[in-house]
């Protein structure tokens, strides 16, 4: 059976095939949260929307039968969601992370209460497409087996790139996030814009948690999201507010996930520990490099609490 | 938090009790009536550890005069000594099942020598001389039923690699693996067990990713030793990998995938449990056993597992029941060529070496830390 195992090209392999399976929350996690930290709001709820979303498209897909109905019941979860945390941040001198963090932990309750009764029951699954028929490698045609929604993410963030450079939309959420006081001189309410922007953010979010319960790890249970949305939000930060950094940063988070249980199935097993907390290690790394105690950070929008 | 929870439990039950007034609240204590309290680390329809403890409590609810009260979800730290001082004080629990390993030292032990005539029943402890007598653990060798999922496993593989999706390192969960890959080299003596541990007891997505990485290292037969194995057994199966279940059968979950598994037997060791107590009989402090004394069993074998592998694993089990079986009997190397148990020398079930497990043996690939 040569041909089954290749030995330590796994490793490889898995990274890339773990970048694609596993990056897919964190990407739409982290560019909902883009384009709500565009407009000068952070929303840290994200996570307890990840989770609602998951359960949410767990429930549909498994009442109705359709997936799809799933993914889109997640994103209106997440919207609305995203409309409670823009709606109570309106209200004056409110702080949006202390908003975010009781969000957060309204999402994962509720999302444990509603969600008890469809942990053992199996739902429908999104389908994958796959990309690896010209292969005759089983490893690579496992890893090649890709889900639509990843591929939509993944042309969102060169989308959400050109929208905030060259569109109107895009404009305004910037001036929103940048300066409060322009975008309301320019006649314009920038509750209503962030709100809007909350919304989407939130709608994305949802979405990335449909993905979690209905393709990979591909059921719901408790301990699915496992602070992935709570990562994702870190990784805007981490990809400077630029869209197109959020999906390298992603694919990089997805990839590192794979990597400790890959070493191990090749028989790397010192340190498994050290590789699991790989992701976290390079987040250190990295805003430990990138800071400064002279400046904010660069591509941080002006209005933002934490840079205030 | 845990603050918000108690009280809160105080606070319904205080004003349910005050607004029901004083007749009700007699008339059900003089009913004779046991009250039994289950703790649960997770959540109870977990297709796993948890759920095979509420297929217990569930057997337990069908007796009479038997009231049964359940919470999930209750953390290894001192949460879970409020949740018994409510389940007593309240809920008039007299016998209580902590069944989480972390929950026994020290919170079980206190709570036992503050409430001297309750009694508690723990699962996976090791009760000793110094703990206080009304509190016991109890524990099953579902190594025996691992041993045998292993040779099921050993005939079913083609790649001759198995593979182990693990939480940690312990005693408890060396011992499954080891199991697992003798029984599996008793089919095939050339069989190797790939093991992959994620670090916790939940972490779906590691897990999912391990099952993967096995798989593509032409794994084709897969078990575990987490507390959900649905993500496991769902993914392998998803691949076209073969599993062996762990706590229950998750047949349902794969049902063409699904060759045999190690399952709790709970829900006929509860009622026996209670049976005694009601009977006024003393429950051993430490109580454990195997297929034999049935606090584990062996999930129906698969359409696909073999007349070989089946007579195999049967003639096994048969002798697992007559108890004149040992798994760990030397000579017995580790993976590393080190002796562990000499020739000649018998590690019956009973053991307790065995509890103390650090190793793995030859066969298996992987590392203990």
């Amino acid at each position: 059976m040569a041909d089954a195992s290749l030995g330590l090209w796994t490793v490889p392999l898995a990274v890339f095939g773990g970048a694609i399976r596993v990056s897919t929350p964190f990407l739409f996690v982290s560019l909902g949260e883009c384009i709500t930290e565009r407009s000068g709001r952070i929303n840290l709820g994200l996570e307890g929307t990840l989770v609602m979303g998951a359960m949410s498209a767990y429930g549909i897909s498994y009442l109705s039968g359709s997936p799809w109905l799933g993914v889109l019941a997640a994103g209106i979860t997440g919207a609305l969601f995203g409309a409670l945390h823009a709606g109570i941040c309106s209200l004056p001198r409110v702080n949006d992370i202390a908003v975010g963090i009781a969000l957060m932990l309204l999402g994962t309750g509720l999302a444990f209460f509603l969600g008890k009764p469809l942990i053992e029951p199996t739902a429908a699954r999104l389908p994958a497409i796959d990309f690896g028929w010209w292969s005759d490698v089983p490893q690579l045609r496992a890893a090649l087996r890709i889900n639509v929604l990843f591929l939509i993410g993944v042309a969102i963030a060169p989308l959400l790139y050109w929208a905030f450079k060259t569109t109107r939309w895009g404009l305004l959420i910037r001036t929103a996030g940048e300066s409060a006081d322009a975008a309301r001189a320019m006649g314009h309410s920038v509750l209503l814009i962030r709100l809007r922007a909350t919304m989407v953010g939130g709608f994305l979010a949802g979405i990335g948690g449909s993905f979690l319960s209905l393709f990979y790890p591909g059921s719901w249970n408790e301990g699915l999201s496992s602070g992935q949305g709570i990562t994702a939000v870190a990784l805007v930060i981490f990809a400077r507010w630029d869209p197109m950094l959020c999906l390298w940063a992603s694919l990089a988070f997805g990839g590192a996930a794979a990597l400790g249980p890959a070493l191990q199935s090749v028989g790397i097993t010192s340190g498994y520990h050290l590789f699991n907390a790989a992701p976290y290690i390079l987040t250190l790394a990295i805003m430990i490099i990138t800071c400064s105690p002279k400046r904010t950070l660069t591509g941080a929008p002006a209005e933002l609490s934490i840079t205030r | 938090m845990d603050f918000g929870r108690i009280s809160r439990r105080h606070l319904l039950q205080g004003s349910a009790a005050l607004a029901l007034g004083s007749t009700l609240g007699v008339r059900s204590a003089a009913a004779a009536e046991t009250t039994v309290g289950f703790i649960y680390v997770g959540s109870r329809d977990d297709y796993g550890y948890n759920q095979a403890h509420a297929q217990g409590a569930a057997a337990l609810k069908k007796l009479p005069g038997i009231k049964v009260v359940e919470e999930e979800k209750v953390p290894e730290t001192d949460a879970v000594e409020k949740t018994i001082e409510s389940m007593i004080n309240l809920d008039g629990a007299t016998l209580l099942f902590p069944t989480s390993f972390g929950y026994y030292n020290p919170h079980v032990v206190k709570m036992a020598g503050k409430f001297p005539k309750m009694h508690f029943e723990h699962c996976g402890g090791l009760w000793s001389d110094k703990d206080p007598k009304n509190a016991g653990s109890y524990f099953g060798y579902i190594d025996e039923a691992q041993y045998i999922s292993g040779i099921v496993a050993g005939y079913s593989t083609k790649s001759g690699k198995l593979g182990f999706v693990a939480a940690k390192p312990i005693p408890q969960v060396l011992r499954n693996i080891n199991a697992f890959t003798l029984g599996a080299r008793l089919a095939n003596p050339k069989a190797t067990t790939q093991v992959i541990f994620t670090g916790d007891w939940s972490m779906p997505v590691k897990e999912a990713e391990a099952t993967n990485s096995l798989i593509d290292q032409g794994v084709d037969v897969l078990t575990c030793h987490v507390d959900g194995p649905k993500t496991m057994v769902e993914n392998a199966a998803r691949r076209g990998a073969m599993v062996c279940g762990y706590h229950v059968n998750q047949s349902p979950l794969a049902p063409k995938a699904y060759l045999t598994g190690a399952e709790w037997n709970w829900e006929a060791l509860y009622p026996k449990f209670v049976k005694m107590i009601v009977a006024g009989e003393a429950i051993p402090n430490f109580y454990r056993g195997g297929l034999k004394e049935e606090i584990v069993k062996v999930s129906p074998y698969g359409e696909m597992v073999s007349a070989e592998a089946r007579k195999h694993a049967d003639d096994v089990k048969a002798k697992f029941m007559s108890g004149e079986y040992t798994i760990f009997k030397g000579p017995i190397a580790d993976n590393k060529g080190n002796t562990v148990i000499a020739g000649g020398t018998d590690r019956g079930q009973q053991d307790p070496e065995l509890e103390k497990m650090d190793y793995l043996v030859e066969g298996v690939i992987g590392a203990t830390a």
